[in-house]
């Protein structure tokens, strides 16, 4: 990407497939041609409905789906494909992961203490017992459990006490960047804000930096830095947060966008959501690819596209600035 | 308001769920009248009672779980009478159906969506199979199954979760059922999925003319879709009113909290509000008001009797002593003032998100 060039980037997708196959020959494509970088420090979205291969791309970054072309740089390091054992390690360790749905996610047979040590018996990060139970006080305490938690098991806890299991599991191994994978949809409301909250503060205390996979568009606004929107494996548009709301132009950004209802009646009753319907595609279309309509604000197009796309964000443009 | 005609009235609703060797207390007292035609939306966390509330009104409570006290009229019956299935047999389904949130739990995966139509129509109409066939059939047309006629013997699993909820509302609908219940139906599905049947339920609803209870948690939905909403919390309505007084206008700390930790609302940078503490157990009588300990503005009173429903307006009442004459003056939280304006912001002028196509 041009622009930003100064900033370090910590993650680098370029240019990945991932592939399943589906019987036989045949390879259903999941993701195709992803190509961004996620930067230290940042709160990266990626956004998408079921099916979209949201979570497929952001567990082709801790290597559970392997790419089928194109690379992924961790730290200006290859990690996909064939790696060294040693640096197959070293991933695991640098990037965790937060799941769903707390419950699931969480050995029920085992109490706190082992679900959050786990990550240390198995990368031995621990001189001894003392310094291994100091570490997991510590996690406890950083996601705002107490230490004597330790001895409870994941259904002695609610619903947004166990997802801070979750964290804090995920924060003991000190990652240096944490996929979320839809962490909070499946909390209530007045624990989803809960949740936010601390992984705000984590990432600012720790320098932490996420890749936050959701499909709810009105909870990224809040916590991200910029969003990736893809559709049927495919990214669509990349921006700042605020410049992807103000100024959506990609068809289905517009549609995803005016499908998430707003809080708000007045609004509400006199909204339309806008259907999107993907047109077949033209043979004699030229190729689309990631272009940039604006300084950090990407958007898959061709050159037809782009004078539609860009006639959009100049009315845009002098819409909000009246 | 007034005038408008009551399809269903329930009054000091009280149910009690037998848990081991003790007894759970999850609908504390609520009482609801539902106008014809209106769309009353019932939003809560998991655990306030919004589901078991509404399954009164089909007797399909859990087994465990008994209507203690109260009664709900409807057409001049008091459904807490009935007992048995076969006393319910006119009323559910029939005269009140329910849409469930995950439509592959509610479909039997082994039999064909023509088949578990047909069934309900031939259950409840005396009919013969061609004519229910062919209900069925103009049914799945009505909620927008493309080629129905050619869809009518395919299964479950050949539907996409939109389908699916779309065949769902057919099997509801099928016998024209006075009272819809929608018990969280869209939380399963695609926010462009969700649209969609949003979009459906109130096509039809103006074509068949029904009420609508929705069950939701998503004040965005709310706000969508309903005429009126009530706001639950420990097993009781704390708070009901139009949908325009409780997202203007609200007056219970609780829906105040709720609509306060809304991350629309968020200011990036910035902590968003959050509720401390937790849901009340409900197996422990509550005293006094059930939000107070999580309440940071919580007065002496709340702690030691229940309050009452005070009048707002006609529409709008709330359970809070907050509104008796003797209480502080004290505003709603800053977050949740001019919510309208603050939302326009930021979806740009009109609300829509400005499209131009």
């Amino acid at each position: 990407m041009s622009t930003n060039n100064e900033r370090d980037v910590i993650l680098s997708i370029r240019h990945v497939d991932v592939s399943f196959d589906v019987g036989g020959k045949k390879k259903f494509k999941a993701v195709s041609d992803a190509n961004f970088d996620i930067y230290r420090g940042e709160t990266f979205a990626l956004v998408g409905e079921s099916g979209s291969g949201k979570t497929t791309l952001g567990r082709a970054a801790i290597r559970i789906n392997p790419c089928s072309a194109g690379e992924i740089l961790f730290n200006g390091e290859r990690i996909s494909g064939k790696i060294s054992r040693q640096q197959d390690r070293n991933v695991i360790k640098n990037i965790q992961m937060i799941f769903q749905d707390p419950a699931a996610s969480l050995n029920e047979r085992a109490t706190i203490e082992y679900c959050v040590s786990e990550g240390l018996y198995n990368f031995h990060l621990y001189e001894n017992e003392e310094e291994r139970i100091a570490k997991v006080d510590k996690a406890l305490e950083d996601v705002g459990l107490l230490p004597e938690h330790k001895s409870r098991y994941p259904h002695e806890f609610s619903g947004g006490q166990r997802q801070r299991v979750g964290i804090a599991r995920a924060m003991i191994m000190e990652p240096q960047f944490i996929i979320a994978d839809e962490p909070i949809s499946a909390l209530d409301v007045s624990i989803r804000a809960q949740v936010l909250n601390l992984m705000n503060k984590l990432k600012k205390e720790k320098n932490l930096t996420y890749l936050f996979i959701a499909h709810d568009l009105s909870v990224v606004r809040f916590i991200a830095d910029r969003i990736a929107v893809i559709h049927l494996g495919k990214i669509v548009e990349i921006a700042e947060a605020e410049d992807l709301f103000m100024h959506p132009v990609h068809p289905y950004t517009v549609s995803l966008l005016s499908a998430v209802p707003m809080p708000d009646p007045i609004i509400e009753k006199q909204r339309e959501s806008i259907v999107y319907t993907k047109e077949e595609d033209d043979p004699n279309a030229s190729p689309r690819e990631m272009r940039e309509i604006r300084p950090g604000h990407f958007v898959y197009a061709n050159d037809e596209d782009m004078v539609a796309f860009e006639k959009r964000m100049q009315k845009l443009e002098s819409f909000h600035a009246n | 308001m007034a005038e408008r005609k009551v399809v269903l009235s329930a009054k000091d609703i009280e149910v009690k769920f037998r848990v081991r060797e003790n007894y759970l207390t999850a609908i504390r007292n609520v009482s609801l009248d539902l106008y014809e035609g209106e769309t009353f939306a019932i939003v809560g966390e998991s655990g306030s009672g919004k589901s078991v509330f509404t399954k009164t009104f089909t007797g399909m409570l859990e087994s465990n779980g008994r209507v203690t006290n109260g009664s709900i009229l409807f057409h001049d019956k008091d459904l807490v009478q009935l007992k048995s299935d076969k006393d319910w047999e006119g009323i559910r389904g029939a005269k009140i159906s329910t849409v469930f949130q995950d439509p592959m739990t509610s479909l039997n995966p082994i039999r064909t969506i023509g088949s578990q139509i047909v069934e309900v129509i031939e259950k409840h109409q005396k009919i013969s199979k061609k004519e229910a066939k062919e209900q069925a059939i103009n049914m799945m047309t009505r909620v927008g199954i493309p080629n129905a006629a050619d869809r009518f013997d395919e299964y479950p699993f050949q539907y996409s979760g939109g389908m699916r909820q779309r065949i769902v509302i057919a099997i509801a609908l099928s016998c024209h059922p006075e009272i819809l219940i929608c018990d969280e139906p869209t939380t399963a599905l695609d926010v462009t999925i969700q649209a969609q049947i949003i979009k459906l339920i109130k096509e039809l609803q103006q074509e068949l003319g029904f009420t609508t209870i929705y069950i939701t948690h998503d004040l965005g939905v709310v706000a969508k879709v309903a005429d009126r909403v009530g706001v639950m919390y420990g097993g009781q309505i704390i708070e009901y009113g139009t949908v325009e007084e409780i997202f203007y206008d609200p007056k219970h700390p609780y829906t105040w909290a709720l609509l306060s930790s809304l991350p629309q609302l968020g200011i990036k940078g910035e902590d968003l509000y959050y509720i401390t503490g937790t849901p009340p157990s409900l197996f422990n009588k509550i005293i006094g008001d059930s939000f107070a300990p999580r309440n940071p503005n919580a007065l002496k009173i709340d702690f030691a009797k229940e309050p009452p429903f005070f009048r707002v307006t006609d529409t709008h009442y709330a359970k809070t002593w907050l509104l008796d004459p003797r209480a502080p003056e004290l505003d709603k939280p800053e977050v949740i003032h001019d919510l309208h304006e603050k939302i326009e912001h930021m979806t740009g002028k009109g609300g829509a998100f400005y499209v131009d196509e």
